[in-house]
């Protein structure tokens, strides 16, 4: 039953919210199901870019998509979109899986840390709302200055890295990067 | 709201999960102590979303998603994770999580090792060429006079420095590139802490400095 999976649905950001409430309120299988069919291969995508096996990859998508059930109740969607909550539970396995490193974050519940103001939770809520406009400008970015964020994200590497496997002086690529986000930045709530 | 910031280049490597563990903990520390900063990760980190989504996918096989959902109540089973034991004593709220769990004691009871006018404790291991570490200079004293062939990046805990005409206090990181030569000054009311991260050895470059080099490693 191969084919069920060659079509993978899109979701819009309001619909991925809704499934992600039915699965922290209802423990809702269906409604994970269908976030299994749209996050699964994309997470999948994200890890065999990072040079991970096919076989361990769906170890790892496996796991991601089970903290994804289990955490469910923990999304916030006034802090994120979904998209950008999966990325991270991804993101912070793979550093622990592949590279074996603790991943440092900050505990939101340290009696050090210093609260946001007002002002960052307008812009975290502002920015979630424009995901559709951030994912329509990652891609329209032109070819040079998108690789070089797939390479950021996406491959592991530290902008010296791809500036030496590019060939291209370092500076080309933090002006590039720069270029992209400040592109990016303006679809998302500055901050300045 | 500290003055001086991380980098976009750190922030963004942070967000994408590209950074060595020293220099994420150094990042996520600074975090702590800023939400100007913390905003701007969550824009990279939304930006990782965005890229997760217009991704090329790869086909799961039919299997795992009958194993995932055949796995739903067993996860659900499963005992929540035990809640972290509280440390003893009071915590010091000089040092921020997540720098704070990797210290085990209060700043005052780490074992502080004199390296010629500043104390130092080592953090983390070397880890790829970085060395990470805490820093305790005396109140109105310099470190030796140094430059280095990597980048040093320091982050003020407690008290404060001046260092090429910037002052730099609680929360603010201080960066300086390979070439730089300097020797920080700590102001004069109170003991200075920062926790450093270097990707290359220091080398001393005063008068004193150069004669104190083969003997210490600072
Ligand atoms: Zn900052």
């Amino acid at each position: 039953m191969l084919e069920a999976n060659r079509a993978v649905p899109a979701q819009d950001d309001a619909t991925l919210v809704d499934l992600m409430a039915a699965v922290a309120a209802k423990r809702d299988r269906e409604a994970f199901g269908q976030l299994f069919d749209h996050f699964a291969p994309r997470v999948k995508g994200y890890i065999c870019r990072l040079g991970v096996e096919p076989a361990s990859a769906e170890d790892l998508v496996q796991d991601v998509m089970l903290t994804v059930w289990r955490r469910a109740e923990q999304f916030d969607p006034a802090k994120a979109g979904v998209a950008t909550w999966i990325f991270t539970i991804a993101r912070n396995r793979r550093i622990d899986v592949i590279r074996r490193e603790r991943r440092p974050e900050p505990d939101p519940n340290d009696p050090a840390l210093v609260p946001d103001r007002e002002l960052e939770a307008d812009a975290a809520l502002a920015q979630k709302q424009d995901g559709g406009r951030l994912r329509r400008a990652v891609a329209e970015l032109p070819d040079d200055q998108a690789q070089l964020l797939r390479l950021a994200y996406f491959e592991d590497k530290t902008q010296s890295v791809i500036a030496a496997e590019l060939n291209l002086p370092l500076g080309t690529v933090k002006s590039r990067i720069r270029l992209a986000m400040t592109k990016l930045r303006s679809q998302l709530a500055e901050l300045e | 709201m500290p003055s001086f910031h991380a980098e976009d280049e750190h922030l963004m490597a942070y967000a994408a999960g590209s950074l060595a563990e020293p220099i994420a903990l150094l990042v996520a520390t600074h975090l702590a102590l800023c939400p100007s900063c913390r905003a701007r990760v969550g824009s990279f980190e939304a930006v990782g979303g965005a890229l997760l989504e217009t991704l090329d996918t790869v086909t799961t096989d039919r299997s795992l998603r009958d194993a995932v959902l055949a796995r739903l109540d067993e996860t659900d089973a499963e005992p929540a994770p035990a809640p972290r034991p509280a440390k003893a004593g009071p915590v010091d709220l000089r040092v921020p999580e997540p720098l704070r769990g990797y210290l085990g004691s209060r700043l005052d009871d780490l074992a502080w090792k004199p390296r010629g006018p500043v104390d130092e404790v080592r953090i983390l291991p070397d880890h790829a060429g970085i060395t990470s570490r805490l820093f305790r200079i005396k109140a109105g004293t310099a470190m030796p006079r140094h430059t280095h062939e990597g980048s040093e990046l320091t982050l003020v805990l407690s008290g404060g420095f001046t260092d090429r005409g910037d002052h730099f206090l609680r929360g603010d990181v201080a960066a300086a590139d390979s070439g730089v030569d300097h020797c920080p000054l700590a102001d004069t009311d109170e003991d200075c802490y920062c926790f450093a991260v270097n990707d290359a050895p220091l080398r001393l470059t005063g008068r004193l400095g150069r004669l104190l080099n083969p003997f210490i490693r600072i």
